[in-house]
């Protein structure tokens, strides 16, 4: 099992219904965020163009934050979901600095604190809040290692990407261009 | 001109606009403990080498200072957690990848070590100082007759800890500036540095203050080297790489790190240790002094600097 996440760039127009769909499930402090979106405009002016992504975690393959974590607070559950355990994590930071997404913030209560996928809906057999909610549809969530699952099926047939993979991380969240 | 704007939503504390995650707790700390190792490790070498009574401020005097500045390391490293209840976890397990959990088990071993090494040498500041409990003075009697045994634990623990601090830093790829593997060597070179010229103001003899100077430039003439091999590494690198060089190249850091660090922190101490060699009176805590403020600032900059390095995407 492993799970992964598409997110359509021709789809996504940014309107942050997956930030706070994900901050309501998840009780997300105030003034803090675990999925965000970002705009890339690219070109030479008028010649320009717009990428919009939601992201969020990358639930890598190889996650640095993993590694480093020294009390393994930070760890891989079922289906290569990373996760913290707030009562293992000592607070010291190692694994905010480490990931290059940035996608990891201090909880005001003193934990690490990050996307989990949804994995409490997930087990229940829904979809992760942010997936659940978008009004465009754009996002994609399932088992990559089930061919018939919608992630795998929208992975072959479009193009995609994946943010930063020259380091190293081997991240599971593909944008479709 | 094609141009490329990113903007994100994203607005967490701490880690954006860009990471603030640690603050002055962790140089602090990384200078507390590149300086214990490196004192420490002197007080062992010449207990190995035998030569204990010509270096007695090295071996006796100046590892006295050592339980105390680990104290104020670990306390610094105490502070900077967020969830500080929690600390024991580190000791509840081993993990080999985390340079962190590494660091957590060298200063368990460490830090009890420098207290026996201060107690075993109380004499030396003491000299009427008899243990009351017959425990205690079995234990004293039993490390000074194993004494070479503890100076051979005691040189291994510094130079773990001593790199340690460098590798923390460089372990993190997310962060271009300190993903280097220079980092390490180049910490424990400007502990050993600050080390030595810790011992300089301890030494009582002629000779033993001669010696460390001459230590003391030999360090600092590698530390330059290193600095310079970092930045030409840096240089033939990947874009953020050269990304996070140029903030020493012209960027906002040049002139702290090259005034503080380099001209302040190794080059005017080196040239004052030259001319005390050549007998010309310059007093003794002025480039001690200026080889540790070199040695702290090196961390802060390397710490804050580095934190504002990262993977544009």
């Amino acid at each position: 099992m492993r799970y992964a996440m598409a997110v359509d760039t021709k789809k996504c127009v940014g309107c942050a219904d997956c930030v706070v769909a994900c901050q309501t499930e998840n009780n997300v402090p105030i003034g803090y965020c675990r999925d965000w979106i970002v705009e890339v405009t690219d070109g030479t002016y008028p010649q320009l163009e717009i990428e919009i992504r939601s992201e969020r975690c990358n639930h890598c393959d190889n996650s640095p934050c993993v590694r480093c974590c020294p009390t393994g607070a930070s760890h891989y559950v079922e289906g290569g979901i990373v996760k913290v355990t707030p009562h293992e994590c000592i607070g010291c930071g190692a694994c905010i600095t480490s990931c290059p997404y940035d996608a990891r913030y201090g909880h005001p209560d003193g934990y690490v604190d990050k996307c989990t996928f949804c994995d409490h809906r997930i087990q229940d057999g829904l979809q992760p809040a942010c997936v659940s909610v978008c009004p465009t549809k754009c996002m994609y969530f399932g088992d990559l290692d089930d061919a018939n699952s919608e992630v795998s099926k929208v992975l072959k047939k479009r193009k995609f990407k994946t943010l930063i993979p020259q380091a190293g991380t081997k991240p599971q969240v593909y944008y479709l261009i | 001109m094609r141009e490329e704007l990113i903007t994100s939503g994203r607005l967490n504390p701490n880690v954006d606009p860009y990471l603030e995650i640690w603050h002055w707790q962790i140089p602090l700390y990384l200078f507390l403990g590149g300086l214990a190792a490196g004192i420490l490790f002197f007080a062992s070498l010449y207990v190995i080498l035998g030569k204990e009574n010509e270096y007695r401020g090295a071996v006796r005097r100046a590892p006295i200072i050592v339980p105390f500045i680990l104290m104020i390391g670990l306390g610094a490293l105490f502070l900077d957690l967020r969830h500080k209840l929690f600390f024991w976890q580190l000791y509840t397990t081993i993990k080999l990848e985390s340079p962190m959990s590494w660091g957590a088990w060298t200063l368990m071993a460490i830090t009890p070590i420098s207290i026996i090494w201060v107690a075993i040498h109380i004499q030396e500041y003491f000299p009427g100082w008899e243990w009351k409990n017959v425990i205690l003075r079995d234990l004293n009697a039993f490390f000074l007759k194993n004494k070479v045994g503890l100076a051979w634990v005691t040189i291994v623990l510094s130079v773990i800890l001593g790199i340690y601090t460098g590798i923390l830093f460089s372990a993190f790829n997310a962060r271009p500036l300190w993903n280097t593997s220079i980092l390490g060597p180049l910490f424990l070179t400007s502990g050993l540095s600050a080390g030595a010229a810790a011992i300089i103001l301890f030494a009582q003899s002629k000779k033993e203050k001669v010696v460390f100077a001459k230590i003391d430039i030999m360090l600092i003439v590698i530390e330059l080297f290193l600095i310079i091999h970092m930045f030409m590494g840096f240089r033939a690198s990947t874009q953020v790489q050269i990304d996070a060089a140029d903030m020493f190249l012209g960027g906002a850091y040049t002139a702290p790190f090259w005034i503080f660090v380099v001209v302040l922190g190794m080059i005017v101490p080196a040239i004052l240790e030259l001319m005390e060699l050549r007998h010309k009176k310059i007093p003794v805590y002025i480039p001690v002094v200026l080889v540790l403020f070199g040695s702290l600032m090196l961390r802060f900059i390397i710490s804050y600097a580095g934190q504002m390095s990262r993977w544009l995407y």
